[in-house]
């Protein structure tokens, strides 16, 4: 197909994209209005399993199901993604290299910011029954903490700080202690990923059922997902070279 | 005012589909895909939110019938930035593949299949 025809063909649908949107966007009801019956069921539900934080509630406790499916993505766009992005056979691995110029600035902001990142992910997946956050945002905060390493200049620092194959462990057992603990409803006889702890004080930190440990088990997964998805990317731009002559 | 979040919405969703039907590389078409997304987020956020409304986060000055915006659509909201980011990062991955293989990362030139 041509360029042309291509863009003639999206202009069309498109359009009638458009229109069904606008067709269905008049119809809503008013943007801004008081009328959620779904807020009204969440809330209700959250409060009486003692969670303040209604949205960790719905991912990990009334909507777990969906979080579940949703770890499976993760686990399996990160494994894809290593797949793609290992050498191939006609390429090799050559040590990074070391030196080039960082500015001293950005060395001693990594370096500042890199434990006090790891102390806020860590609190916003432990708080996060309480306070905004949860495992999916603590373990980027984590991740990206990790990584403040290489801001720095220091790739080699970098892989002392991440040993990879550590954090492909990580991430299974994350996904793995999810699956256990939805299974542990289960054989608990309440129903797969029913609440089998006891709710607790509204507010406290060992409160609010399995909200915490799901949300501790999604950050654990995500956190060394985020490591291993990027230690693949970076081992492809900084270490691999193709031998020899290209078969293509 | 009342249809600005849903014009947006439908308009992140409209410009990034084209965004993917235009690109002239793959990159850029990761890219327009990831603002198609963002259309979904607006509208998602959109459609739960109230006026004069908190955070879905209660605290002990709060009563169960404090006025909060709808935390079943931002949990939506989360799924899908998670998924879209790591569908993003498989995209880049296929992308940097694709490139090395064929040489080059306009997707017009992609035209064949290479094993």
């Amino acid at each position: 197909m041509s360029r042309g025809v291509r863009m003639a063909v999206c202009a069309v649908g498109a359009l009638g994209v458009a229109v069904l949107l606008a067709a269905a966007f008049t119809r809503m009801p008013a943007f801004g209005g008081a009328h959620h019956p779904y807020r009204d069921a969440a809330v209700g539900a959250a409060v009486r399993h003692a969670t303040p934080n209604v949205v960790s509630s719905l991912n990990f406790d009334q909507r777990g199901l969906d979080t579940l499916v949703e770890e499976m993505i993760l686990v399996a766009c990160v494994l894809a993604s290593v797949a793609l992005l290992r050498p191939a056979h006609h390429e090799s691995e050559r040590p990074a290299r070391t030196g080039g110029r960082v500015l001293p600035a950005s060395r001693l902001v990594g370096y500042v910011l890199l434990p006090v990142t790891l102390a806020l992910g860590l609190d916003v997946v432990l708080h996060g029954h309480l306070t905004p956050g949860g495992g999916f945002q603590g373990g980027v905060i984590l991740a990206t903490g990790l990584h403040l390493v290489y801001v720095t200049g220091d790739y080699a620092a970098l892989r002392r700080l991440r040993p990879v194959a550590w954090y492909a462990y990580g991430e299974a057992a994350g996904a793995g202690a999810f699956l256990l603990l939805a299974l542990a409803g289960l054989v608990s006889a309440r129903g797969f990923m029913a609440d089998i702890l006891p709710p607790g004080r509204f507010g406290a930190l060992f409160s609010a059922g399995t909200v915490l440990p799901f949300s501790a088990a999604t950050g654990c997964a995500v956190v060394c997902g985020m490591v291993v998805l990027l230690a693949a990317f970076f081992r492809q731009e900084l270490q691999i070279t193709e031998t020899g002559e290209a078969d293509r | 005012m009342t249809y600005l979040a849903y014009a947006v919405a439908g308009w992140l969703f409209l410009a990034g589909s084209l965004g993917i039907a235009r690109s002239r590389h793959l990159v850029q078409a990761i890219v327009a895909l990831s603002i198609a997304q963002s259309g979904t987020y607006v509208l998602l956020l959109g459609v739960g939110f109230q006026r004069h409304a908190a955070a879905p986060v209660f605290t002990a000055d709060m009563t169960i019938r404090s006025a909060v915006v709808d935390p079943v659509v931002q949990a939506m909201t989360l799924t899908d930035i998670v998924v879209s980011a790591t569908i993003t990062a498989l995209l880049a991955a296929l992308a940097v593949q694709a490139a090395k293989l064929h040489g080059t990362a306009d997707p017009d030139d992609l035209r064949t299949l290479q094993g």
